[in-house]
């Protein structure tokens, strides 16, 4: 039995598959006579990936289109060229690397030539070169990595880690559950494997070494423990465990529906986290009666310009119509940080979560602002829509933005378009600075929506995707549980209210203490709204009040942990 | 051997373009340059010549040595220039 993160809630029995991706193990360094046979590698390895690329190019040219070959025939070229085949050799003979290194050296080289080019779309080549360097050099190692875009069968999958590209890449379908020797709790694949509901255990450390494929596992992602050979009492008691999750699952799902409140009556309203107009549909069937956070962002993605206007005022509309009556509250553009957009040219920096993000990147750029202030306020017209910014820490951000708000709506009316005239205004608390002075901040809003993941990275300086101190990040941590607290108090005083559209949201345990502090919205990935409604209907509040008191005064985030297990286990299942 | 050339294609040397003029550089026997600004590049090199940044209108210098240098100069010259 290994012990590791519980970074998604859940069971998986299955076989393991093992990928590989970690390409920077690997010896760079060599001996002058071990030059030739290098190169010989190098040259083995650079006809073998040609020839691969020309099957995918064929391949891609019959199933999907021409169009979509050709960028392997770019790849092919770059294979070909003999400035890149040169630098390589150059690395390897005079520089006396092996052959893996000098590829990666020549195209981080290479890269940064055409990061040079003053022409966008040629530096956007410069990710070519890297894909082209990956491959070459997972050839050269002998890594056969094309396994996970088409599985047979149902897997566990396990590996050192995964990075976006590979999880993209991934037939989600058949994975059963995710172990990684490496990761923590908001790391991008425990966000993930969250949204998709499969269950995942991260930070086991060396499990990737101690695993075969079609190794018998067991993923705990409940406990965060894997059972690599479980012997059969082990697979039975955990065959009935995930029996009875999956009926306790299809029970919840049928029930969503219905309003939630608690047993005393008290009624929470529950929304749903959303990124594109498609995933209004999703919102709905399970349980959400609004949106509590729109992400705006994945409109400006995968595009190399900004979007329009219309476009978003068209993909507004939708989400508005399609959640009619129910509330959408947009997020304005909250990139920056972790989350870059080619075409903006964002400088790298050496504090991203510290930096030019978010609200600030948006003040900066009041083009990009107003725009789509604009379109949310025409979208506005079609159903109940409110607007919040994210990232703001001081009143001066937060009097601009209402400022530019007010010349879009002054704009608006000059040009005889309609919206609508009361909409609702609000901020993200993510930051301890918005939280402490959320009183001021008060003055200026209708809501604030408590984003949980940055405030609790920002309250604790952890940094979510750091393993070494992942284990630190939490939520339940008393100084985040009293800045919750001190917002919500301070808005209820004001007469407005508070909602909550981080991770903490959709986790049973945190439940409890929520209702208790007096949340008066939960917004979160629409597969976890069956499950928070069902245990928000077990919940009285006038307990979950006293019960708050009691997890807001104890002294450590496992303290608080236990008591809301056992809280929810006196409400019964 | 070399000429000077106005590149006609709307989208200059770009990805594809760039490609095509690099295969068919390729195909001759002859060292082939390809210049702008009075930087001269392998034109037998992708990255060599994205790296020029050659956009529509861009006067540029093909430069050809060897055994079949006269017909490439023309051929490379007729591929992205006005006939």
């Amino acid at each position: 039995m290994l012990k590791g993160i519980a970074a998604s809630p859940g069971i998986a029995i299955g076989k393991v598959l093992k990928y590989e991706n970690k390409l920077s193990l690997f010896k760079e360094k060599i001996e002058p006579w071990e030059i030739d046979e290098e190169l010989q590698n190098l040259h083995r390895a650079v006809q073998d990936h040609i020839l691969r690329l020309t099957e995918l190019r064929d391949k891609t040219g019959r199933e999907i289109g021409e169009k979509e070959a050709e960028i392997f025939d770019a790849h092919i070229l770059m294979l070909k060229d003999p400035m890149f085949i040169e630098s390589i050799e150059e690395k390897i003979r005079v520089g006396k690397n092996s052959a893996a290194a000098a590829v990666k050296f020549a195209v981080e080289e290479t890269a940064g030539i055409l990061k040079d080019v003053d022409d966008e779309y040629i530096r956007e080549r410069a990710s070519d070169i890297e894909d082209v360097g990956n491959g070459l050099i997972k050839n050269i190692l002998n890594i056969d990595d094309g396994l996970i875009e088409k599985l047979n069968d149902e897997v566990i999958l396990v590996a050192q880690e995964l990075n976006p590209s590979d999880t993209a890449r991934m037939d989600k379908e058949k994975v059963l559950g995710f172990a990684l020797d490496t990761g923590g709790r908001t790391s991008h694949i425990a966000i993930m494997a969250n949204s998709l509901e499969i269950p995942a255990v991260l930070g086991v450390e060396g499990l990737s070494k101690n695993v075969k494929d079609n190794d018998l596992i067991i993923v705990d992602g409940n406990k965060g423990i894997i059972i690599v050979h479980p012997s059969d009492e082990q697979i039975g008691e955990y065959n009935r465990q995930l029996e009875a999750y999956k009926m306790k699952k299809s029970m919840a799902e049928k029930e969503c529906n219905r309003p939630c409140t608690t047993r005393d009556g008290k009624e929470i309203q529950i929304g749903a986290n959303i990124g594109t107009p498609g995933d209004a549909e999703y919102a709905k069937k399970y349980g959400a009666r609004g949106v509590g956070l729109y992400r705006t962002e994945f409109l400006f993605m995968d595009r190399n310009d900004l979007p329009s206007e219309e476009e978003q005022f068209i993909a507004y509309r939708e989400v508005a119509e399609k959640m009619a009556p129910g509330p959408v509250i947009i997020r304005t553009l909250d990139i920056g940080a972790d989350k870059s957009l080619p075409y903006l040219e964002l400088p790298r920096e050496q504090n991203p979560f510290l930096g030019w993000r978010a609200i600030r990147i948006c003040l900066d750029r009041r083009d990009i602002f107003i725009t789509q202030i604009r379109a949310v306020l025409r979208a506005s017209n079609f159903g109940n829509i409110k607007i919040m910014y994210p990232m703001v820490c001081g009143v001066g951000e937060l009097i601009q933005a209402n400022g530019i708000l007010q010349q879009a709506k002054d704009d608006l009316k000059k040009e005889g378009i309609a919206y609508d005239e009361k909409i609702e205004t609000g901020i993200m608390i993510e930051t301890p600075a918005a939280a402490i002075i959320c009183d001021i901040l008060v003055k200026y809003v209708d809501f604030f929506s408590i984003g949980t993941n940055d405030l609790t990275q920002y309250t604790l300086a952890v940094d979510r995707m750091n393993n070494r101190v992942a284990d630190l990040y939490n939520p339940m941590h008393p100084a985040v549980l009293r800045l919750v607290k001190h917002v919500i108090d301070v808005s209820h005083r004001a007469g407005k209210w508070t909602g909550m559209c981080g991770e903490l949201a959709g986790e049973t345990l945190a439940a409890p203490v929520l209702v208790g502090l007096g949340i008066d919205e939960m917004s979160m990935n629409p597969l976890s709204i069956p499950r928070i409604k069902e245990t928000l209907r077990r919940i009285s509040f006038d307990k979950a009040k006293e019960f708050s008191k009691e997890v807001l005064s104890m002294e450590h985030p496992q303290e608080a942990q236990d008591a809301c297990r056992a809280f929810l286990d006196q409400t019964g299942n | 051997m070399e000429t000077r050339v106005v590149v006609s294609d709307e989208n200059g040397l770009h990805a594809r373009p760039a490609a095509q003029f690099v295969k068919a550089a390729n195909s001759f026997v002859c060292d082939v340059w390809i210049g702008k600004d009075g930087r001269m590049v392998n034109a037998k090199s992708i990255v060599g010549v994205l790296s020029l940044g050659v956009g529509k209108g861009t006067e540029i210098v093909i430069k050809a040595q060897g055994q079949d240098e006269e017909k490439a100069v023309e051929e490379l010259k007729k591929l992205i220039g006005e006939a």
